[in-house]
C-alpha cells in the first residue's frame, strides 16, 4: 500500500480529531460524576433542570435545578473543557432545594444535574441546550 | 484583587415567621475562567469567585461551590426560611484570597 503525502496528513486529521476531542470530555464528566456519588446507581425521579433549549449567547445561559429533599445538587456541562459547573450544599435554613443560576456553555451540549439524597440515594435529570455562539472565548 | 467587586443582594425587608422568601445575590465580577488566551496567545490565569455562602443568625442557608463555568458577575437565586428577626450574612470568597461580605436585616412580625 503506498502512503502519499496527502493521505497521510488526512489520516493524521482524522485521528486526531476522532481521539483527542470526544474521549477527552467524556471521562471527565464520568470521573465528576464518580467523585460525586462515589459511583453509586442513579435514578431519574425527583429532579428538574430548568435550561432554555436554545441558547444563542453560550456566556450566559440561565440555569434552574429543584430537587426536594435533596442534601446536594451538581451541575455538569458535558461539552466543557471542564465539565464541573458548581455544586450547591443545601443548609437547615434553606426554604427549599431550589437554586438558580447563570453558566458558561462552549456549544451544543447536554447540561446534567445530579442531587444527593439524604438516605445516600443519587437522582439525575440533563437536557440538551443548544448554543449558537460559545461562551469559552477561544 | 479583581477591580470593582460589589456584591447587590435582594432580600425582602420583612416576612412572617416561618415564611419562605425569595434571595436573589449578584457579585461584579469578571470570572477569569483560565481557558482564554490573550492577544499574543498566552493563557489569562484563572481568577474567580469559588464559593458562595449564606448563613441567617450563623445557621447555614447555602453553600455553593461554584468553577470557571460560573457567568460573569455569578448570579445566584435560592430560597430561605426565616424562624425569626435577624440578619442574613452572604459570603464570597476569590481564587487571590479576598473575601467579600454583604449583610442584610430582616423583619420578622
Amino acid at each position: 500500500m503506498n502512503f502519499t503525502r496527502r493521505n497521510t496528513l488526512w489520516m493524521a486529521m482524522g485521528t486526531a480529531i476522532a481521539t483527542v476531542l470526544p474521549f477527552k470530555a467524556f471521562a471527565d464528566v464520568d470521573a465528576d460524576i464518580a467523585a460525586f456519588t462515589g459511583g453509586a446507581e442513579i435514578g431519574s425521579e425527583g429532579i428538574t433542570l430548568v435550561a432554555p433549549e436554545i441558547a444563542e449567547n453560550g456566556n450566559t445561559v440561565p440555569v434552574e435545578v429543584n430537587a426536594p429533599g435533596a442534601e446536594a445538587i451538581m451541575i455538569l456541562a458535558a461539552g466543557n473543557p471542564t465539565p464541573a459547573v458548581g455544586t450547591f450544599n443545601f443548609g437547615p435554613l434553606a426554604g427549599s432545594q431550589f437554586a438558580s443560576t447563570r453558566i458558561r456553555l462552549a456549544g451544543t451540549q447536554d447540561v446534567v444535574a445530579i442531587a444527593r439524597m439524604p438516605d445516600g440515594s443519587f437522582v439525575q435529570a440533563s437536557q440538551e441546550v443548544k448554543v449558537t455562539i460559545g461562551g469559552c472565548g477561544g | 484583587m479583581a477591580d470593582n467587586v460589589t456584591p447587590r443582594v435582594r432580600v425582602p425587608r420583612d416576612a412572617t415567621a416561618g415564611e419562605t422568601i425569595t434571595i436573589k445575590t449578584l457579585i461584579s465580577h469578571p470570572m477569569e475562567s483560565g481557558q482564554r488566551k490573550d492577544g499574543d496567545g498566552n493563557t489569562i490565569p484563572r481568577s474567580i469567585i469559588n464559593r458562595f455562602t449564606c448563613e441567617f443568625n450563623g445557621e447555614m442557608v447555602i453553600d455553593v461551590t461554584l468553577e470557571p463555568a460560573i457567568s460573569t458577575n455569578p448570579f445566584v437565586e435560592f430560597e430561605a426560611v426565616v424562624p425569626e428577626s435577624g440578619s442574613f450574612v452572604f459570603t464570597w470568597y476569590d481564587d487571590d484570597g479576598d473575601v467579600y461580605t454583604e449583610t442584610k436585616e430582616i423583619a420578622v412580625s
